[in-house]
């Protein structure tokens, strides 16, 4: 029997320290790194309480939250609620937007494209989820807004006022900036996050549940409709879900589009705001200590909605996942 | 069992399954086009944009372009170039070690906190991150600034690259802990020897996905670095003064009253696009040579 | 292959299914070749063999699957009533609703109700009336011999059933279309005996209202319910007879290897 050459090396144990000492000390700083991670996530809720606390207190939760009066001039009201109705419609209404043309992509993609125009769909509909905001914004008002007023809402304005007088105040101004220019481009913003996560869902439908379809004599879109989609129901609400959260708390496209007018009501075309482009557009000028504190109040709503959305997305695909695997 | 009658004919079922087929093609066609749309135009309006003072002059007071004297970017360029890669020295090993936290000590009973705090501040809009990076770093400071900037771009990489950091770490069969430990190496070792070295592509990919997020974002930088029209005057004022950013400034030129600078706001944006682009297909390409 | 004769007791029906040189190949790969056997009307044809013997691929050729399978090609013909299903013009749905199949595992669709599974393929044919619904389905159940245990809940999700129960639910969707033959590829293999023994028991009544193929990788099986049997090898049918000849008296060795265990 031969002696290993480097028996006496290997022979020797490394020192105590090396050993243990060095596992005690990498998990106490990884363990470091993960709870800074942690006092982060948590410190983002208390400070935009903190800071908003000035405002809050002066109107009070609810107060602040429904009060319709934004006046950072004269009289230093501050009231939240034209914000929070403009987000809440301009992300519904986005979502509603976006919501078939997303699943629509996510079909085509999973079940009818040749495998390489799937790769290319895909690639294509994330891509759009990098375009900056910024750069949507920037098309947007130089060629979007033009576009859609030359095109539709001079139109319709016109047709309007001569045949139904009654509902201009519903269309409002029709020069561009305004709610519909930024739901439209808002809409197109979010359709990736429904398309990915419905894409995977479809994806991972079980081969056995389309073939008990086929054999029933089902069409190809029978197929889809009555064994596929509703196994990746899942995942194709939580991708609903996650656009919706995005639609909120989308910041620059939507305050370069939408008009920035702070009181209700809002019209169809007309401008309006939502809480980030509120604070987008007020806070660089803001000086006065009520005037920041109610931004940062918006804030702070803005994080409880956004965190609701976010656990109500999880909840909801737990739930409608089936048999308890992920879809 | 009688042979049931078929109300709804075969033809119209494959009629109807035509017709969606071509509404769903129609569909993709009417997410798709768009996408094209925009990026000709950034492409087409932005291109004449760029020149040699695009890179190398400062850009002043609007009268520099409304007079046609020479004006640029080159403060916003590097401003990004400072405070992104600022942020990504500040990110990256707060993010790896929160990743390797989840993924090498799985029984940790802080991870499933952890976890859910990752998740939540993944999901949470950016501009609240430049209000909290505001309200941390600028008012202590009593000044906008680089540093601030970058700490407001930190925290939206964060949680990316600590979700794809405990992804890549976890594909990797824990049985290859087990042989290294079997060997009589101390777990720290092997995790920073064998594991994360065998996790690099996933490790660098998810690194250039969080860097490609947190370029384009414009809202946190707008009230933490803020914005300059000049370069800082020393060397300090990239990090303890108000700096430019190419999202930032992207903004400011296309909301200005001034046509030069809405053309130059199409140059900040085909740079801007160009960046994030080029970031993403690394990151694909890093994936498929994997 | 030579050509199998086909038996000549007085026992044989007419011929409902037949094939004729029935080939499937996989790219150059071939899964089974130059297959022509008969299937009676009424009657339980057992497809047998060791595994990758292409029993399954045959089985799947009859009701056109491979069409949906990439790179598989099929040649040959498989006459339905005397009419080739892959005949030009022959529209493989109509073919799936004729010729029913039942899975391995079993599939009820999870998000539906037992009742709905069951009806999935009769709405999806446009039937609505709510009374023929049910009619059928109680007849499919009762065929299936699933109705007494599920006829108080019909509304409950297909998925909570045990495997057994599913397995017969799958096959009661099979049977409410009303198909004139049922495919069966291997259809207890993942359930435990008790539930095998139960569904070997209904096929024996099934056969008089459907002709039944059944693929099996048990030949215990295979001899318990079947009328006749086909023995495949590597791709090839080696052997086709009434399932007493095969069993008592295989006329080639291959199939007297297989049979009396020597492999497989």
């Amino acid at each position: 029997m031969s002696v290993n050459p480097a028996a006496e090396q290997l022979s020797r144990t490394p020192p105590l320290l090396y050993r243990w000492l060095g596992d005690r000390i990498f998990a106490i700083l990884v363990t470091l790194l993960g709870s800074l991670v942690m006092a982060l996530a948590i410190s983002l809720a208390v400070v935009l309480y903190w800071e908003g606390a000035a405002a809050i207190r002066e109107f009070g939760f609810w107060g602040f939250l429904t009060g319709t009066t934004w006046d950072p001039a004269l009289r230093l009201e501050f009231g939240a609620l034209p914000f929070f109705v403009g987000t809440v419609v301009t992300s519904v209404a986005a979502l509603a937007l976006s919501f078939f043309p997303a699943i629509a992509v996510a079909i085509f993609s999973a079940e009818y494209a040749p495998r390489w125009l799937s790769h290319i769909i895909d690639g294509l509909v994330d891509l759009i989820a990098a375009v900056p905001s910024v750069v949507l914004g920037i098309w947007g008002i130089f060629v979007l807004t033009p576009w859609l007023r030359d095109k539709f809402y001079m139109p319709i304005f016109t047709w309007a006022s001569e045949h139904h007088p009654a509902w201009l105040p519903i269309i409002g101004n029709p020069m561009g900036y305004g709610m519909a220019t930024a739901v439209i481009v808002l809409a197109l913003m979010i359709v990736p996050f429904t398309a990915a996560l419905s894409r995977d869902a479809i994806r991972l439908v079980p081969a056995a549940q389309r073939e008990a379809a086929w054999a029933l004599g089902a069409t190809r879109w029978e197929v889809i409709r009555m064994a596929v989609l509703p196994y990746a129901r899942g995942g194709i609400t939580a991708g609903a879900i996650l656009s919706f959260g995005r639609a909120i708390g989308e910041t620059m496209a939507v305050a370069m589009l939408i008009g920035n007018k702070n009181t209700l009501p809002f019209t169809l075309f007309g401008p309006a705001a939502t809480m980030p482009s509120v604070i987008i557009n007020e806070f660089r000028e803001a000086v006065e200590n009520l005037h920041l504190s109610s931004l940062m109040a918006i804030g702070f709503y803005l994080f409880l909605i956004s965190l609701t959305v976010n656990l109500l997305a999880a909840y909801i695909q737990r739930r409608m996942t089936v048999g308890g695997r992920a879809t | 069992m009688k042979n049931h009658a078929e109300p709804i004919s075969l033809k119209r079922r494959y009629r109807r399954d035509h017709a969606i087929r071509l509404l769903l093609a129609a569909a993709t066609l009417l997410v798709l086009v768009p996408l094209l749309i925009v990026i000709s135009y950034v492409v087409i309006q932005g291109v004449n944009g760029l020149s040699w003072d695009l890179f190398t002059q400062e850009l002043g007071s609007p009268s520099r372009a409304r007079l046609g004297q020479p004006t640029g970017l080159v403060h916003t360029m590097i401003g990004t170039l400072v405070v992104d890669g600022l942020s990504l020295i500040m990110a990256v090993p707060l993010g790896i070690g929160a990743g390797i936290m989840l993924a090498e000590y799985p029984d940790h009973r802080l991870n499933p906190l952890l976890r859910l705090l990752n998740d939540t501040l993944n999901g949470m809009p950016a501009i609240l991150k430049g209000l909290l990076a505001f309200a941390l770093i600028v008012k202590p400071m009593g000044t906008f600034s680089g540093i601030s900037g970058a700490v407001a771009l930190g925290f939206v990489m964060l949680p990316i690259i600590a979700r794809s950091t405990e992804s890549a770490l976890s594909i990797i069969p824990w049985s290859i802990r087990e042989a290294g430990l079997a060997l009589g190496i101390p777990r720290w070792r092997v995790v920073l020897s064998a594991i994360i070295p065998a996790a690099k592509v996933g490790l660098v990919t998810g690194t250039l996905i969080a860097f490609a997020r947190a370029v384009g974002e414009a809202a946190p930088l707008l009230f933490t670095s803020f914005g300059n029209n000049y370069l800082p005057g020393h060397l300090s004022g990239w990090l303890l003064g108000p700096v430019d950013t190419l999202p930032q400034r992207l903004y400011s030129l296309a909301i200005s009253p001034y046509q030069q600078w809405h053309e130059m706001g199409w140059a900040a944006g085909i740079v801007l696009l160009g960046l994030v682009i080029i970031t993403f297909v690394t990151a694909r390409l890093a994936v498929r040579r994997r | 292959m030579e050509q199998q004769k086909t038996p000549s007791t007085a026992e044989t029906g007419e011929v409902r299914l037949e094939t004729k040189g029935l080939s499937v190949h996989y790219g150059d790969a071939v899964g089974v070749r130059e297959v022509s056997i008969p299937v009676y009307s009424n009657r339980i044809t057992a497809l047998i063999g060791p595994s990758g013997c292409g029993k399954t691929t045959f089985l799947r050729a009859l009701n056109r699957m491979h069409d949906l399978t990439r790179g598989a090609r099929v040649s040959g013909q498989a006459l339905l009533d005397g009419h080739d299903i892959y005949g030009p013009g022959v529209d493989p749905v109509i073919i799936r609703r004729r010729i029913g199949m039942v899975f391995q595992k079993p599939t009820p669709f999870p998000t539906m109700s037992i009742f709905d599974n069951v009806v999935a393929g009769l709405k999806l044919v446009g039937i609505k009336q709510k009374e023929l619904l049910a009619e059928v389905a109680e007849n499919a159940l009762r065929q299936a011999a699933l109705w007494d245990e599920v006829k108080d809940r019909l509304n409950l999700p297909g998925g909570s059933l045990s495997g057994g129960q599913q397995q017969r639910l799958s096959i009661a969707r099979a049977l409410a279309v009303d198909p004139e033959v049922l495919l069966m590829d291997e259809p207890t293999s993942s359930l435990d005996p008790q539930s095998t023994m139960r569904i070997e028991e209904l096929l024996a009544e099934l056969k008089k209202q459907v002709t039944i193929i059944i693929v099996t990788h048990s030949m215990q099986q295979a001899s318990r319910v079947s009328d006749y049997t086909a023995f495949f090898f590597v791709g090839d049918l080696i052997e086709f007879n009434t399932t007493t000849k095969i069993y008592t008296n295989p006329e080639q060795q291959r199939t007297e290897e297989y049979i009396t265990g020597r492999f497989g």
